[in-house]
């Protein structure tokens, strides 16, 4: 079968249990494709070898009763794989080899799944364009000038251009939603303590959550009911009853309320995204929901809350990177020469402009000015979206303020590439779920998406509005394999 | 609110990353055009406001205090960049 990448995970999943496809036929053809596809530069680390003597190892003795069964699948190396490398885009980790696994993949693995390696991301997840990686920036399978997104950046490019069935990434601040939606696919970022956060390279521990990548809803919700769980080794993780997410997928979304907030009408928007919007309430109509217009008045003031909370938060956890228990070390005349010469070689500029910002928002006689004075912001962005809970079920805004730019195009102006996040950010401050999933293209035929945020835990009620979204918006990825050797 | 030359050397003992005269003035134009954008804050009136602290509206669970991990010193030690015997090694701190 020539054209196994080309299916859904539902589809090989299906192929593998019927018999008419074994995990070696799989894995050969993810591998063969990932192979002829390196100008993307997807991965930072392969593990083809291991992946296919363990597809055969699962056709010797398959157990079809499992929900990923013998799927290969590459992940974002954000999280920690046993024995296997993981640099979450550092120079800092570059030797670190992980003697634990990350519960999210754990839970992968489990159900049968097998690694395929470790994709490209912005370096500790900071960024949206994947270009802040110590191992270079990605293309996107849709144009070769374009950038994923990021920071999931390598997923992304990964899962469109069909170099895995499906993916995992992280979302601090937008970094599963909007490489999806400028790469045309689909991802979820779960509610904050629906994914355990153990083994998973911290960024912004208050913001961060692993969720599914992928080309449509089903197999989002198949991924994010695998990887989903209560995990004793995460304290934030919370106990509450999970649901069969593809199982009780439904495309009837009759009678919903979902509100449209004006807020997020921000000045400067193009035509083209304000159109995609405004088709997305038609698609909801269509769907037999009703539209609310709703106010989430403190919008506005999410992105600079963010860029308070996520570089505080990450000052502090990446106090670790010392040089002295794992990962690079530079010399030093004395201790703390080693220290600083370690970080200051062993961090890029983004990751050390943040570490600065935090470092400074939580320094003596500044922390009420900016750290608390962020935290009652914070506050203000849940109630906003609490008040709004009480009207409608859901929520739909455009998932990125523009179609994906080019690479090198925003690199000299951290403030507009933070930007790009202006939809994104408040979910994760809200500790919201939120999906966002391809609705159009804009006039050079690049990807736009459309973002549905839940209310917390209802993950299925955003996955059912998606899917049923899906179906009326009938998107096709321009995906024409220029990479291909 | 500007962030001089000053500042930046300061925050950058903090945070323990050494930075060249260079960088520092690249660093200093950087901060001051994101915290111009995080001043937008201060539009707002946030006395009354109760900091939002956790976004889990959750307590923390309790379990019994019983070890789970034994025998790790070896997986511990394994990826530091230099060691001892049992012990990560770091430069001299006592003359």
């Amino acid at each position: 079968m020539s054209d196994i990448t080309k299916q859904s995970l539902t589809e090989l999943v299906e192929n593998i249990k019927n018999k008419k496809l074994s995990s070696t036929d799989v894995t050969k053809a993810f591998i063969d494709r990932s192979e002829k596809s390196e100008q993307l530069n997807a991965y930072i680390t392969n593990d083809f070898t291991s992946a296919l003597d363990n597809a055969k190892k699962f056709d010797q003795k398959p157990n079809l009763d499992l929900k990923l069964p013998g799927i290969p699948m590459a992940v974002k190396d954000l999280f920690c794989t046993k024995n296997i490398k993981t640099t979450a885009g550092s120079k800092i980790l570059n030797n670190f080899v992980p003697t634990y696994e990350s519960t999210v993949t754990e839970n992968i693995w489990n159900e049968g799944a097998i690694l395929l390696g470790k994709l490209n991301c912005d370096e500790f997840a900071m960024g949206s364009s994947n270009e802040t990686s110590f191992f270079g920036n990605v293309q996107s399978p849709i144009d070769k000038n374009l950038v994923p997104g990021g920071s999931s950046g390598g997923s992304a490019s990964a899962v469109a251009g069909q170099l895995t069935p499906v993916t995992i990434g992280t979302d601090t601040g937008g970094s599963i939603r909007q490489p999806a939606s400028f790469t045309g696919i689909v991802g979820l970022k779960p509610t904050y303590g629906s994914c355990s956060r153990y083994g998973i390279v911290a960024f912004a521990s208050s913001l961060d959550q692993a969720g599914p990548m992928a080309q449509n809803v089903k197999d989002c919700a198949l991924l994010h009911e695998v990887i989903s769980s209560y995990d004793p080794k995460d304290s934030t993780s919370i106990d509450f009853k999970r649901n069969h997410y593809s199982k009780e997928l439904t495309n009837n979304i009759k009678g919903k309320k979902i509100g449209i907030p004006k807020e997020y009408r921000v000045d400067g928007m193009p035509k083209e995204i304000e159109d995609l919007w405004q088709k997305g309430i038609q698609y909801i109509k269509d769907c037999g929901a009703e539209t609310i217009d709703i106010s989430l008045p403190n919008t506005s003031y999410a992105l600079p809350t963010y860029y308070i909370v996520a570089p505080a938060e990450a000052s502090s956890n990446l106090a670790r990177y010392d040089g002295v228990k794992y990962g690079f070390r530079a010399k030093g005349e004395n201790l703390i020469d080693m220290y600083e010469k370690t970080r200051s070689e062993g961090f890029g500029v983004e990751v050390q402009r943040r570490i600065m910002i935090g470092t400074y928002v939580l320094s003596s006689g500044y922390y009420d000015a900016y750290y608390l004075k962020a935290q009652k912001v914070r506050k203000l962005i849940k109630n906003d979206f609490d008040e709004a809970y009480k009207k409608v079920d859901a929520i739909l805004t455009p998932s990125t303020p523009s179609s994906a730019f080019k690479i090198g195009e925003k690199t000299n102006d951290p403030v507009s590439m933070y930007l790009n996040d202006i939809f994104t950010v408040p979910v994760n401050l809200a500790g919201l779920p939120g999906i966002s999933i391809p609705a159009g293209h804009d006039s050079k035929g690049y990807p736009l998406g459309l973002q549905i945020i839940g209310k917390a835990f209802d993950e299925q009620n955003i996955l059912n509005i998606a899917y049923a979204m899906e179906e009326k918006i009938n998107f096709k990825n321009k995906i024409t394999d220029w990479w291909i050797k | 609110m500007s962030i001089d030359l000053k500042t930046i050397k300061h925050i950058s003992k903090l945070a323990r990353i050494s930075v060249d005269e260079q960088r520092a003035e690249k660093l200093a134009g950087d901060l001051n055009s994101i915290f111009d954008f995080i001043e937008k804050l201060n539009e707002l009136k946030t006395d009354n406001v109760e900091p939002l602290t956790s976004i889990a509206e959750t307590t923390l669970k309790l379990r019994s205090d019983e070890v789970k991990s034994k025998n790790i010193r070896e997986q511990i030690i394994k990826n530091s960049p230099q060691d001892n015997e049992d012990y990560f090694v770091v430069p001299k701190v006592i003359e």
